[in-house]
């Protein structure tokens, strides 16, 4: 089947390219293979493509004079706004016009804008602190619907801007989102209320954590390398958090809960300010303050100390060991 | 500028890390002088004012998407130095084993996706070698350009293991690391690290590691090439080196530089160290000062305990958000190679031209540093003691002033943290590539590769010299962390 060409346009902007590094880490197929084989055509890309310099401003100047089509744009980073709102944190090399006024320019043009990471769906950490640059997404400033284009801002499909968070993003995030747009099968009621693909988002890293049981009977880690649940003391907020880590494995078998840290909820806006340190629950009296948000806080404090009292013993030794040192007993379930 | 000499602005100057353009004076048939922008700012330093210290470990492997474990270790040591705490020997590898995986991630991508692909450009179709050269380097579809993302990605199952995902983990610790191995990820960590040195052994280096690192001269270096000219990609690279005269272009400062990576036992594997004249001294940090004079920054030259970082676009004199690091006063070249002769390699000497690195001898520097650093990896695998724990932990101070220094695999990467009242009040960066990169300073003294510019030919007709790129990639650059 001959399968139609797509052209995408890769602009990178107020972020780190971990991005794009991390979906160069796409595997079965690996990144190059899936796009010849959905007809994606990167344009131009700053990390893969070999055009350089003025061979670059062409490609952009044919897309906005019309001569080339743009099917996709993917804009990873976030936007920056700054200084007073010239752009000039960043003018994109070699064109002496702010990345700002680039962008503004060519998302119009394009049938699909793709905002690839936190920094370029909410502003992400480059927007933490004081925001030196004030630093924005595409279409969402924080929690805001807004951004560097404007709540009302569509692509030439009608569709708003689509928001793969996460810092960095899943290769396969972006990788399946750019299989969907290839075939135009991604309808506004694919995407979540932050305009997030729903493939994704609708899962919770709490989902295939690996510390579930701990979890279950609130047998918790007291400090980071222990193998409990970290929702009690270290902050995390898995059970929170809208991405699939735990069921899709990253670079071959890990997420962050795997590798003995929180979750610190990084496909969510502002979650570079959660107004605590990253790897502390905050707690008033001793519980917990805020978590979990889906159930009625006092059915969770009534379910926990129920839990509580009866985590059995193998858990709580094992909750507060960096490995097991107490393992299941081996008994006859009698289950034929 | 005299009516010959005509300028351009290079840019985008992509396949790099990061934003960068060069302004270039050309003269006749060769640049006369090099001016070089990082044109994005992000201010990752103000962003960290006022937060815990330990959010720092959070926030600074967002600096970057290609070093960012590097950034990490930086932060990890610079809060393990506040605390007064080190790491348990099993801490100590898998801390060591995560960041050397990105550092050989990070050759690996250098050499195949942003290096090579130059030398499969049409300019050089009449090039005896230039079959080979587009077949396997051609961007994005070239035949070990595929192999190696794919080496690169079974490489960082690594990452999936001990450090939950890459980039941007949060298991490095000022103690260690949070994911403490059983036997299984021991024996699963060798397999990664033997299946990967298998393939560098087949692609890269068409032989086995052990004979790559007994090379210990530019003769002995010749013998291999001259072995098997058509086998793996360091002899494909070493063929078009004759060629194009690689070896003489891109001449650096002579001066070079090294944190030291890698501590272990008490040791580093790569040794820190300053190279000045064919002699190896100590690292005094407290001889660095950035300069401000052709930053968009305000503020006086200082040691980064004092220095502040304070954009102002209006600087009349700025040309860059990169700062102007000098070590008493001068310009060091850091990296790869830097590292290669800081650790008395005997090739090293070989390499060097007229005293200076070239765009042979950093390449080079960095495929050997791929092969060393395999069999380190391997052995710190093999070294593991299942059961036995991967960090300590300690405890902030109310106040500190400690410095956090590693290797990021474009050179030496330093974190210089002031605590006061249990808060970060000051963080100051300078990463490898602002060292590289750096503008000129008030004694208007060009940074390496402004200098490394100096003299690099030019084609007729071309507007973006295919010189210019060999080397300034050969650099490897990652401008995000410059200006941080």
């Amino acid at each position: 089947m001959k399968r139609p060409t797509r052209t995408v346009l890769w602009l990178q902007s107020g972020g780190c390219g971990g991005c794009t590094m991390s979906m160069m880490c796409a595997e079965n197929p690996g990144l190059f293979a899936t796009l010849e084989n959905f007809g994606l055509d990167f344009l131009w890309h700053p990390s893969l493509s070999e055009e350089s310099g003025t061979e670059v401003v062409d490609i952009l100047n044919d897309i906005i004079t019309g001569k080339r089509t743009l099917d996709i744009l993917c804009f990873e980073g976030s936007v920056l706004r700054g200084p007073n709102g010239t752009g000039k944190f960043h003018i994109l090399a070699g064109t002496d016009r702010p990345m700002l006024d680039w962008l503004r320019l060519i998302a119009p043009l394009a049938n699909y804008v793709v905002a690839v990471g936190t920094c370029a769906t909410y502003g992400g950490i480059t927007a933490a602190g004081n925001n030196p640059t004030d630093a924005t997404g595409l279409q969402y400033d924080g929690r805001n619907e807004g951004g560097a284009l404007g709540a009302a801002f569509r692509s030439r499909s009608g569709l708003p801007v689509v928001n793969i968070a996460g810092c960095p993003t899943h290769p396969n995030w972006v990788s399946e989102t750019l299989m969907l747009l290839s075939e135009d099968a991604l309808a506004l009621s694919d995407l979540d209320t932050l305009r997030r693909p729903r493939f994704y988002a609708d899962h919770l890293v709490h989902h295939g954590c690996s510390r579930n049981e701990y979890y279950e009977y609130k047998a918790s880690a007291e400090s980071l390398s222990e193998i409990g649940c970290m929702m009690e003391n270290l902050g995390c907020v898995g059970t929170q958090a809208h991405g699939d880590c735990n069921t899709r494995a990253w670079n071959g078998e890990g997420s962050c809960t795997r590798g003995g840290y929180p979750c610190i909820n990084c496909t969510a806006p502002e979650f570079e300010e959660p107004g605590r340190m990253f790897t502390e629950t905050p707690k008033v009296g001793g519980i917990p303050v805020g978590l979990p948000t889906d159930m009625p806080k006092a059915w969770f404090i009534a379910l926990a100390s129920l839990s509580k009292a009866a985590t059995p013993a193998r858990l709580r030794q094992n909750a507060t060991a960096d490995h097991i040192i107490a393992p299941p007993a081996d008994r006859n379930t009698n289950l034929k | 500028m005299n009516e010959e000499t005509r300028r351009i602005i290079a840019g985008p100057f992509n396949r790099v890390e990061g934003d960068l353009e060069i302004r270039l004076d050309i003269n006749g048939s060769a640049v006369r002088a090099a001016y070089v922008n990082s044109p994005l700012f992000r201010g990752f330093e103000q962003i960290l004012e006022g937060k815990d210290p330990r959010d720092a470990l959070t926030i600074v492997p967002r600096i970057c998407g290609i070093c960012s474990v590097s950034q990490s270790m930086a932060a990890a040591h610079a809060l393990a130095a506040a605390e007064g705490i080190a790491p348990p020997p099993n801490g100590e590898r898998i801390a060591a084993i995560i960041h050397a995986a990105e550092n050989i991630a990070d050759h690996l991508t250098h050499f195949h996706i942003f290096f090579m692909a130059d030398f499969a450009r049409a300019i050089y179709a009449g090039e005896s070698w230039y079959g080979m050269a587009s077949e396997q380097f051609r961007a994005k579809n070239g035949s070990s350009v595929q192999d190696a993302m794919n080496a690169r990605a079974s490489l960082l199952h690594i990452m999936g293991l001990l450090a939950g995902k890459w980039p941007h983990t949060l298991s490095v610790q000022p103690g260690g690391a949070t994911k403490a191995p059983d036997q299984r990820d021991r024996v699963r960590l060798l397999a990664i690290i033997r299946q990967f040195k298998d393939w560098i052994e087949k692609s890269i280096f068409a032989a086995p590691v052990e004979r790559i690192l007994a090379i210990d001269s530019l003769e002995s270096l010749r013998a291999y090439h001259a072995e098997a000219p058509q086998h793996g990609s360091l002899r494909l690279f070493l063929t078009i080196c004759d060629t194009l005269e690689l070896g003489s272009m891109g001449l650096g400062p002579k001066r070079f530089m090294s944190y030291g990576a890698y501590p272990m036992d008490g040791r580093h594997l790569l040794p820190p160290g300053i190279w000045l004249n064919g002699k190896i001294m100590p690292v005094d940090t407290g001889l660095i000062a950035e300069d401000l004079t052709s930053a968009w920054m305000n503020g006086e030259t200082a040691h980064p305990f004092e220095g502040r970082t304070l954009p102002d676009e209006t600087m009349a004199n700025g040309y860059s958000w990169c700062k102007a690091p000098r070590m008493a006063g001068q310009t060091v070249e850091v990296g790869a190679f830097a590292r290669m002769l800081i650790a008395d390699h005997p090739l090293a000497q070989g390499l060097l031209q007229d005293g200076a690195a070239n765009v042979r001898a950093r390449v080079v520097g960095r495929l050997f540093e791929i092969a060393s650093t395999v069999l380190a990896m391997e052995q710190w695998a093999a070294d593991i003691v299942p059961g036995e724990p991967a960090m300590v932990h300690g405890r902030i101070p109310q106040s500190a002033k400690v410095e956090g220094l590693t290797e990021a695999a474009r050179g030496s990467l330093g974190h210089w943290l002031v605590v006061e009242k249990g808060r970060i009040a000051s963080y100051q960066i300078i990463a490898p590539t602002t060292w590289n990169f750096s503008p000129r300073d008030q004694a208007g003294t060009p940074g390496p590769v402004e200098q490394a510019l100096r003299g690099a030919p030019v084609r007729h007709g071309e507007e973006t010299p295919v010189s210019v790129q060999h080397i300034v990639r050969s650099f490897d650059p990652c401008m995000v962390c410059t200006v941080h």
